[in-house]
């Protein structure tokens, strides 16, 4: 595919993402006899394992702006965030029929019912809920991850009636190393040069990802590089920020665009964190369930679904996302309702008034439809910028 | 019975002192203070340690029950947070930026130790990293993992045991130059199971028809003592003989439940309750079941704190670390949510109770999100009706009562319908 251009491949992008009954997966599954799909809330789970298992890994991300949810405003009040009962209306609707299990990482009290209603809804699935230590010594929190990997592990090759080998992990690590890596090629790609990467297009280039067997995604993100270097694409003069709090239920496609439109580049976000969680590659050698595990322990982002265990070292990740990416600000940007971001948001808010970096704050939900106060709210953000900047 | 009567019940004067002591003690800057969660809490452990408990949730109830929880929820937001996020945190937060003052009328001080025992609720996590920013205290963490399959694992309890001994332990020694005694510990433990004995049998008792307590309302005061600062302690085990000897002689004298306004009258209406109390309008939301003649023979509130019924759970002076680890798994919000349903199934069916009533909570996600869901399978499995109201914990601006009241009035007329239709196992569209 790499003679395509990057119209084609975003189109191809585009289509998955517009595609509510996840043909793509269905092929995959369908092309071999006995192949199983597991689809996860993509905060955080450890895709590898699913991967070696055979089985496709496929990031579920609620409904989006255009699905009309019927069913699932009668499993949830109003006053809860929108991704768990566009989730369900996608499983009660049929839409995740041909979905094996299901993971639900641990984020939120949401998210903790919300594998629970799964367990009371579909009885005939593979329910996880997927808890990950908040302790971060490797005789502590580390021994008690290894074994719920080994647990997960476990739970998988019951379902998939096979064993997943060492070897197995291990290519699925290395798989995912590769695909870790083109993710953070092209975060950096973007923030270098902004104007030749759109946050929609990388929006949508990731969200690929989610539906997509990892190396053929892998393979697009390449492709789609290349494509974006051969363009010849005009640089504006927008200011550069970094979007927060935006990592389980997504804004809509519009909201992203109505950024950039109005004059800010985003050159980082925490979108599907999943695929950027762990910030340097899972060695191959030795236990690969023991790497996985201090992977996570040692080398992961520091966000809203874990606990800082010190003072000092909260928003040292954002500050630092800031200073590598040449942030000229912040935009906090967090679904309604959404505990762990609004909860973390005003530390952080702190962080940057001590390092006098702007910020704005905004709240979404997925189907938001009304742009325009978005839009004069982040164009305001820019043009003050852009005045502070030179002053 | 007159108000002045209620106030006269022996044992809520005993608690009302043991409550005022607690305060005394905390603020008197004689001893170290430790803020800690009401679910999992670990008070034996910091009884060890000669450590105080202070607990911000309770501290909220108070304050909302004293009519001031809605300006410092206002102060909290407007110092930038959310409208959206629960409001505990936001009347803590609130009032530490309006004095830090403590029911008795003196300043609360700065905690020792934030013990962060992370159960039940995701939000404690961001809670107390919050209140670190202010107080620059040490914080250790207790990680007590989410009953996601209805029951803990080895591996679950292994690791709460692991960190109690490497992290928890530790800290609590070095923050109050104690050494940690098991003994000790153990001996705290045995009287904690005396107690919960003594409380079991008391919730047991809304088994009666007329029940002689209510277990959501009145329930709230009985649990006060093993959900605080007295888990562990003489007193407690006293409170709950007092409780037990008082509910007795109601028993003996054939009455039935007992209000902040007299005797009930006849009881027409059992339920079993799930979620918080709305506690800005307390009195005024209770009275609108009581005067209704509705009794609440159940509630899994009482549970927050500590499930003692459903499998028996006792605090185990023979596995002192073990036991700590079994007891923060069971709270009620760290179990799945079939779990939930089959503890609230088999309370209207052993409490013959005419129906759930669900009071969701807009702040508290670890409660409120999967409720309906939870009710229709209530209902399906015990063919009694569900209904719903909705309120806030400690923010005035979400108890409608004109609403609620409505929906009270319409789920009694829903359970007179059904028995004069003789009870048949149709669920609620
Ligand atoms: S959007 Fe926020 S509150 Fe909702 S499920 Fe995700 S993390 Fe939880
Ligand atoms: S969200 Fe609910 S359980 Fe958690 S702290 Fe708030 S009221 Fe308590």
């Amino acid at each position: 595919m790499s003679a395509d251009s990057v119209k084609e491949i975003v189109d191809f992008c585009q289509g998955i993402f517009e595609d509510l009954d996840f043909t793509k997966a269905r092929e995959w599954k369908d092309a071999e006899p006995g192949r199983k799909v597991i689809g996860y809330m993509p905060v955080y789970v450890p895709r590898e394992i699913i991967h070696a298992a055979g089985m496709l890994p496929l990031g579920i991300l609620g409904g989006g702006a255009d699905l009309e949810v019927i069913h699932g405003d009668a499993f949830y009040q109003s006053y809860i965030c929108r991704i768990p009962r566009s989730t369900v209306e996608l499983a009660i609707t049929g839409k995740l029929d041909f979905v094996d299990g299901m993971m639900f990482p641990s984020i939120c009290d949401v998210m903790r019912n919300l594998s629970g209603i799964w367990q009371l809804l579909f009885k005939d699935k593979y329910v996880r809920y997927f808890d990950v230590p908040q302790n971060f010594k490797d005789e502590v929190g580390g021994v008690f991850y290894a074994n719920e990997l080994r647990e997960l592990k476990e739970g998988l090759e019951k379902l998939g009636g096979r064993e997943i080998t060492e070897e197995a992990l291990r290519h699925s690590v290395e798989v995912y190393n590769e695909n870790r890596q083109w993710v953070n090629k092209v975060y950096d790609y973007r923030s270098a040069t902004p104007w030749k990467a759109p946050s929609v297009e990388v929006y949508l280039l990731m969200r690929a990802g989610m539906v997509l067997p990892p190396e053929e995604h892998t393979q697009l993100m390449k492709d789609y590089l290349a494509a974006a270097d051969r363009e010849d694409r005009p640089m504006r003069d927008n200011c550069r920020i970094a979007l927060t709090g935006a990592f389980c239920e997504q804004p809509p496609l519009n909201l992203i665009k109505s950024l950039e439109l109005s004059g800010c580049y985003i050159v980082d976000d925490d979108f599907m964190l999943v695929t950027r969680w762990l910030l340097e590659d899972v060695p191959t050698d030795g236990d690969p369930i023991e790497n996985l595990s201090k992977a996570f322990l040692h080398h992961s982002a520091e966000t809203a679904a874990k606990f800082e265990d010190t003072v000092e070292g909260k928003g040292s990740y954002l500050l630092e996302t800031i200073r590598k990416r040449r942030a000229d600000g912040v935009i906090f940007a967090a679904p309604s309702f959404c505990d762990p971001a609004l909860l973390d948001q005003p530390m952080l808010v702190s962080r940057l008034e001590a390092h006098k970096i702007p910020y704005i704050t905004m709240q979404y939900a997925e189907n938001s439809g009304q742009m325009q106060p978005i839009r004069e709210q982040s164009g305001t953000f820019a043009d003050s910028i852009k005045l502070w900047s030179v002053a | 019975m007159s108000q002045q009567d209620v106030i006269k019940s022996r044992s809520m004067l005993l608690q009302k002192e043991m409550i005022a002591r607690n305060y005394d003690k905390i603020t008197s800057g004689e001893v170290k203070v430790s803020s800690t969660f009401v679910p999992g809490n670990l008070n034996e452990l910091l009884m060890c340690f000669d450590i105080a408990n202070n607990l911000p949730e309770i501290n909220a109830i108070q304050n909302a029950m004293r009519k001031k929880s809605g300006e410092m929820i206002m102060e909290a937001e407007r110092s930038g947070h959310s409208e959206d996020v629960c409001t505990y945190v936001k009347a803590d937060i609130g009032m530490m930026a309006k004095g830090n003052i403590a029911p008795n009328g003196k300043p609360f001080p700065d905690p020792d130790v934030l013990l962060l025992s992370y159960t039940g609720c995701f939000t404690f996590l961001k809670w107390f990293e919050l209140l670190r920013e202010q107080y620059k205290c040490p914080t250790v963490m207790l990680q007590v993992p989410y009953s996601a399959d209805g029951q803990p694992t080895k591996n679950h309890r292994d690791y709460i045991v692991k960190q109690l001994k490497e992290e928890v332990i530790p800290t609590l020694e070095k923050i109050s130059g104690i050494k940690f005694d098991i003994d000790r510990l153990r001996e705290y433990l045995r009287k904690s199971a005396k107690a919960e004995d003594d409380l079991v049998w008391m919730l047991e008792q809304s088994k009666r028809k007329p029940s002689p307590i209510d277990c959501y309302f009145g329930g709230v005061y009985y649990m006060g003592p093993i959900f605080t600062a007295f888990r562990g302690t003489d007193e407690a085990i006293t409170y709950y003989q007092m409780l037990r000897e008082e509910i007795q002689e109601r028993i003996d004298k054939g009455l039935g439940v007992q209000t902040p306004e007299g005797e009930m009258g006849e009881e027409k209406y059992r339920l079993v309750v799930e979620g918080p109390p709305n506690w800005t309008s307390f009195r005024e939301f209770w009275k609108m079941f009581h005067e209704a003649g509705a009794v609440v023979v159940a509630s899994s509130y009482t549970k927050v704190g500590g499930v003692y019924d459903y499998d028996n759970f006792r605090h185990d002076p023979d596995h002192p670390l073990e036991s700590l680890a079994d007891y923060c798994l069971g709270v009620y919000t760290n179990r799945n949510l079939p779990t939930r349903v089959d503890m609230l199934a088999r309370n209207i069916k052993e409490y013959e109770a005419d129906g759930l009533l669900i009071n969701s909570i807009k702040s508290c996600n670890s409660f409120s999100a999967g409720q309906l869901v939870l009710m229709r399978e209530v209902e399906k499995l015990t063919g009694k009706p569900g209904a719903f109201v909705e309120t806030d914990l400690v923010d005035p601006r979400y108890f409608s009562a004109a609403n609620v009241k409505n929906r009270l009035e319409s789920y009694f007329q829903m359970i007179d319908q059904k028995r004069r239709a003789g009870g048949s196992a149709t669920t609620l569209a």
